[in-house]
């Protein structure tokens, strides 16, 4: 499988709403359009620029709406263009963006729109996720019961101290408020209130969960061409894959999923990444239970395994450490479920344009995005640099 | 003939299967439903899940009636080791698509392509409903058929179609389904009563559960994988607005485009499988894609005859494709459509290897 060639792909515009608990201000297709605006706007495009658009969420019965691509394209520009709709649970949002990259690489189009969107008070995302079917595995009233048990068998395997959840969410919450676009905005927070949080699913306290967000992320995906035209620096597409494997096996497992390692290895093979510890300068991770971070740190090949939570307890993810995690604020601080992976890749390719702003990571050259759905079995990522990738 | 490919590799379509396509399956779960059709979409070309480069599946939460109920039925692709894999909550059609894109950027060399429906379990006509704009059409609940019914009326208002013209599309997808063994509605079926004027019965589709998968593979391991492999010269989708009252719905315009794109109209094409639930949606989608009376059109049946929601459209593909690797065919054209009144469509041109 020969990858040589492919057309380089940039993120030349990225545009998110402010996400909040509820946005009773706009309909849906007024949160999208509003994202994509702020893209074209971005990257000094119209609507016209656009050649196709990609669009993804987590399941339609979080607003109500069955393929709502249908009723979203007049919202979207997409009138007489192909519209493409993805859905591949929680880590959709990196998906889509990686089905939209595939059609610039492919030289099927040139400039592509994406979008990733999650209007979470339309409806109730907990109870939209725990329809009871039987004879199947519930998900046991909504994610954070469905998850629990595993980061209770990380602590368990890794020794890890019962302290270390807290400081990834005392951590990504103050990282929020440095994000102008994040759901979450703390002010008074301390390490003390996140530990006196009420526990929710042991050892899960409330302030170690993400939100139920309204909101939207876009991306403006281009060309070498398109790119040499953009106003703004672009985020170059170095790697990117999505991998996959099934929800229930015997042999799984469930604190640090095969699939995952799998998707990062072929990431960094495409990029050329050999030590991504001291090669990636910021990771926006999918963190939506504290406990997240140091299991993902292992699984992506940051820490040896068992010692993710040393990285984490060491103020190495800090905003100021020496590999920054979500410096967003993560889906901690903002989830709006669909969008939440397109989030995690958006604010990479922010970081390496050096658009973040008060957020912003002095001088990062590689970033890395990452989501992932379903019961840990579905996984996106991609790594973005600030120069275009070697031909 | 020689082939015309538009793009950077050679695709083509070099397995299909589908399931028979029943009024209900209650005794099934999607899996138990999609599991028998993976077996043999890979049988036929030897290949196992871990050797194909690439999976891709379209379906739809709100025909299964829970969230994320595709992945379950990935559950029964066997996905380990883990597989580079991806979803569309759109027909199968699409979920090709998005696989054939994978195969152009050259990282995949093989794609596996399922996709199904299960329409029994509650009234998909009410279901569909749930499509429309959720804030001024969903809540008054015009149903699939009423609408088509609408595009019906405007196609006979423009004096391009009648009733008895209809009934005779109805009557021509059912005799021509009497060779196909997955067909729902075979041989001579009853024109019946009107559904919604001026729609009969014998001008809708039948409600079915299905399932359908096809395995692509690029240039050489295409010819290794098939006798004869269908390939995609060209493939394109297009969308059109929502509203009903913004398009002139005895036209399509997103067809007309998507069909330029694969170069439908380079040269002259002796089959096409049209995803037209409706029999009135086969006259425009006959006008858009000029297609004469020497064409086979739906030599399967088409929806008329079965029409598994999410699979229809990939089954159309499959199905062109399978007259190619006969040699019933040489150049084809497949469509698949999504939305009311064909909102949302996609082309594929497939042709043969010169005999």
């Amino acid at each position: 499988m020969s990858t040589s060639g492919k057309e380089p792909v940039a993120v030349v515009g990225i545009g998110q709403t402010k996400h909040v608990a509820a946005r009773h201000d706009v309909s849906i297709a007024g949160l999208v359009r509003e994202a994509a605006l702020r893209a074209l706007a971005d990257a000094g495009l119209s609507w016209t620029d656009i050649d196709a658009v990609v669009i993804g969420k987590a399941p339609d019965f979080f607003e109500g709406v069955m393929m709502p691509e249908l009723y979203l394209a007049d919202a979207l520009g997409a009138v007489g263009k192909p519209m493409l709709r993805v859905h591949t649970a929680g880590s959709v949002g990196g998906s889509t963006a990686l089905v939209a990259a595939n059609l610039v690489a492919a030289r099927v189009h040139r400039t592509v729109l994406t979008l990733a969107f999650e209007k979470q008070s339309e409806s109730n995302a907990m109870w939209g996720l725990s329809l009871p079917v039987p004879f199947q595995q519930p998900l046991l009233a909504g994610a954070g019961g469905f998850f629990a048990p595993h980061v209770r068998a990380y602590m368990r395997r890794t020794g890890a101290p019962d302290t270390v959840g807290s400081l990834v969410a005392y951590k990504d919450r103050r990282n929020a408020l440095k994000n102008p676009y994040a759901h979450l905005h703390e002010h008074d927070i301390t390490l003390e209130k996140v530990q006196a949080s009420p526990m929710l699913w042991d050892p899960i306290r409330y302030s170690e969960t993400c939100p139920s967000s309204d909101g939207a992320c876009a991306m403006i995906l281009t060309d070498r061409e398109g790119a040499a035209r953009s106003p703004k620096p672009a985020a170059w597409v170095h790697g990117g894959a999505m991998r996959s494997e099934p929800t229930l096996f015997a042999g799984k497992d469930f604190v640090s999923p095969q699939a995952g390692k799998d998707c990062a290895a072929d990431v960094y093979r495409q990029a050329g990444i050999t030590d991504p510890r001291r090669e990636i300068d910021a990771v926006e991770m999918y963190v939506p239970f504290s406990w997240y971070e140091p299991m993902w740190l292992e699984n992506l090949g940051f820490a040896a395994e068992g010692e993710g939570w040393k990285l984490t307890e060491a103020g190495v993810t800090e905003l100021d450490g020496d590999l920054p995690v979500n410096p967003s604020g993560g889906v901690l601080s903002t989830n709006p479920i669909g969008a939440s992976g397109m989030i995690r890749f958006a604010e990479a390719a922010l970081q390496v344009r050096g658009q973040a702003g008060e957020h912003q990571v002095p001088d990062a050259r590689r970033a890395l995005g990452h989501a992932y759905g379903g019961g840990a079995q579905f996984f996106s990522m991609w790594l973005v640099g600030a120069e275009p990738p070697e031909s | 003939m020689p082939r015309t490919s538009r793009h950077a590799r050679d695709v083509a379509v070099v397995a299909f299967a589908q399931s028979d396509h029943l009024r209900r399956t209650d005794e099934l779960s999607e899996v138990e439903m999609v599991m028998p059709v993976l077996h043999q979409v890979l049988a036929r070309t030897g290949l196992k899940a871990g050797e194909i480069g690439f999976t891709c599946s379209g379906s739809s939460d709100y025909l299964a009636g829970r969230a994320f109920s595709f992945t379950m039925t990935l559950d029964g692709v066997g996905a380990w080791p883990p597989i580079s894999e991806s979803h569309v909550e759109m027909d199968g059609a699409w979920a090709l698509y998005e696989a054939w894109v994978k195969i152009q950027t050259g990282e995949a060399d093989t794609a596996l392509v399922y996709s199904y429906g299960k329409s029994s379990p509650g009234p998909v006509r009410d279901v569909l409903t749930r499509q429309l704009d959720p804030y001024y059409l969903a809540p008054l609940w015009p149903d699939s058929v009423a609408l088509a019914a609408l595009q019906a009326q405007a196609l006979i208002d423009a004096g391009e179609t009648d009733e008895p013209s209809l009934a005779a599309i109805g009557a021509r997808s059912r005799a021509a389904a009497e060779a196909n063994p997955h067909a729902q509605l075979r041989g001579p079926v009853p024109q019946g009563d009107y559904q919604v004027r001026p729609l009969h019965t014998g001008d809708c589709p039948p409600i079915g559960d299905g399932a359908a998968a096809v395995i692509l593979a690029a240039g050489d391991t295409a010819r290794r994988l098939c006798e004869r492999p269908a390939w995609i010269t060209g493939i394109d989708h297009r969308i059109e607005a929502h509203g009903l009252g913004l398009r002139d719905l005895t036209d399509s315009p997103s067809t007309r485009t998507a069909a330029e794109r694969a170069g439908v109209f380079d040269a002259p094409v002796d089959t096409a499988e049209l995803h037209a639930p409706f029999s009135s949606q086969e006259v425009v989608l006959r006008k858009v894609l000029g297609l004469g009376d020497g064409v086979a059109v739906n030599p399967s049946g088409g929806a008329l005859a079965a029409n598994p929601v999410m699979a229809a459209g990939l089954i159309r593909i499959g199905e062109a494709a399978a007259r190619i690797h006969r040699g019933e065919s040489d150049r084809a054209v497949a469509h698949a459509t999504s939305g009311p009144c064909l909102q949302q469509n996609l082309v594929a041109v497939l042709e043969g290897d010169p005999a």
